[in-house]
């Protein structure tokens, strides 16, 4: 009874896991400048890969597996948003301009 | 040399190793201390043991700011979500000050905001932060500093 319940959670977040990443991967596509995708992998790299984990995790079942499942999990967090600022931020140095509206005074 | 801040160092190191070890005889753990201890040695004769590296000060209050930060990341995923299947998304460019006075604090702010899907911080000089957001939403989040008031609160310690 309880491993049919883990195995339906485990399955509800595999599904969670693939509609994140399924929905960054439409956004990468449809949204319109450099900036506003990088929010669409943003949402890849913390959603999309935490439910994956999470359902990875009720799988495996407890072990020294789960503990190294939730480090790559920590070390994405670490990582992700890195990579995203030097990303961002090399377009702007570059003179990319963002779409939409600039307010107040930028940097 | 042997301090708080080393301690916690080798206690990281060797817990880390520990976990990707999984042998647990006398042997193979006595190397894994000596291989942590040469790089503790290591990271204090580099000078690279201070604030930055280790910022013990963060950790009584670390907890509750990891539980609230994934709860902000959830939240606003969905929001993002909505956002991209809606196509209703207008980004808007802005600056904000932050008001965490080391630079780690200034670190932990900037890579919150990024973090959370929908605000990227873009360029960050002295206190000043470029935040780009997807809606207007997202940057009244910002510009409301809950956040900012988050981190300036872990930053303080106990």
């Amino acid at each position: 009874m309880l491993d049919l319940l883990i195995q339906i959670i485990s399955i509800i977040s595999f599904v969670g896991g693939v509609f994140f990443i399924l929905t960054g991967s439409l956004g990468l596509i449809r949204l319109p400048d450099v900036f506003s995708r990088i929010h669409a992998a943003g949402m890849i790299d913390t959603a999309g890969v935490s439910f994956i984990i999470l359902g990875m995790i009720l799988q495996s079942g407890f072990s020294l597996i789960t503990a190294k499942l939730m480090f790559i999990g920590i070390f994405i967090f670490f990582t992700s948003p890195i990579t995203s600022h030097i990303t961002a931020n090399l377009a702007r140095k570059k003179g990319v301009d963002p779409v939409g509206k600039t307010k107040g005074k930028t940097l | 040399m042997i301090n708080s801040k080393s301690i916690a160092l080798f206690l990281f190191l060797f817990g880390f190793w520990l976990l990707m070890s999984g042998h647990y005889t006398v042997l193979i753990t006595s190397l894994g201390v000596v291989s942590c201890l040469l790089c503790v040695y290591l990271t204090i004769k580099g000078n690279f043991l201070d604030n930055e590296t280790i910022p013990i000060y963060f950790f009584p209050r670390l907890i509750q700011y990891t539980i609230w930060l994934i709860k902000e990341i959830f939240i606003s995923n969905i929001t993002t979500a909505k956002v991209i299947l809606s196509k209703s998304e207008e980004p808007e460019l802005f600056s904000v000050k932050a008001s965490q006075k080391t630079n780690e604090g200034k670190v932990t702010y900037a890579n919150s905001i990024t973090l959370t899907p929908g605000t990227v911080t873009t360029q960050i000089k002295d206190n000043v932060f470029e935040v780009h957001a997807l809606t207007k939403e997202f940057g009244d989040d910002v510009r409301g500093s809950e956040m900012d008031r988050m981190v300036t609160w872990l930053e303080k310690g106990k």
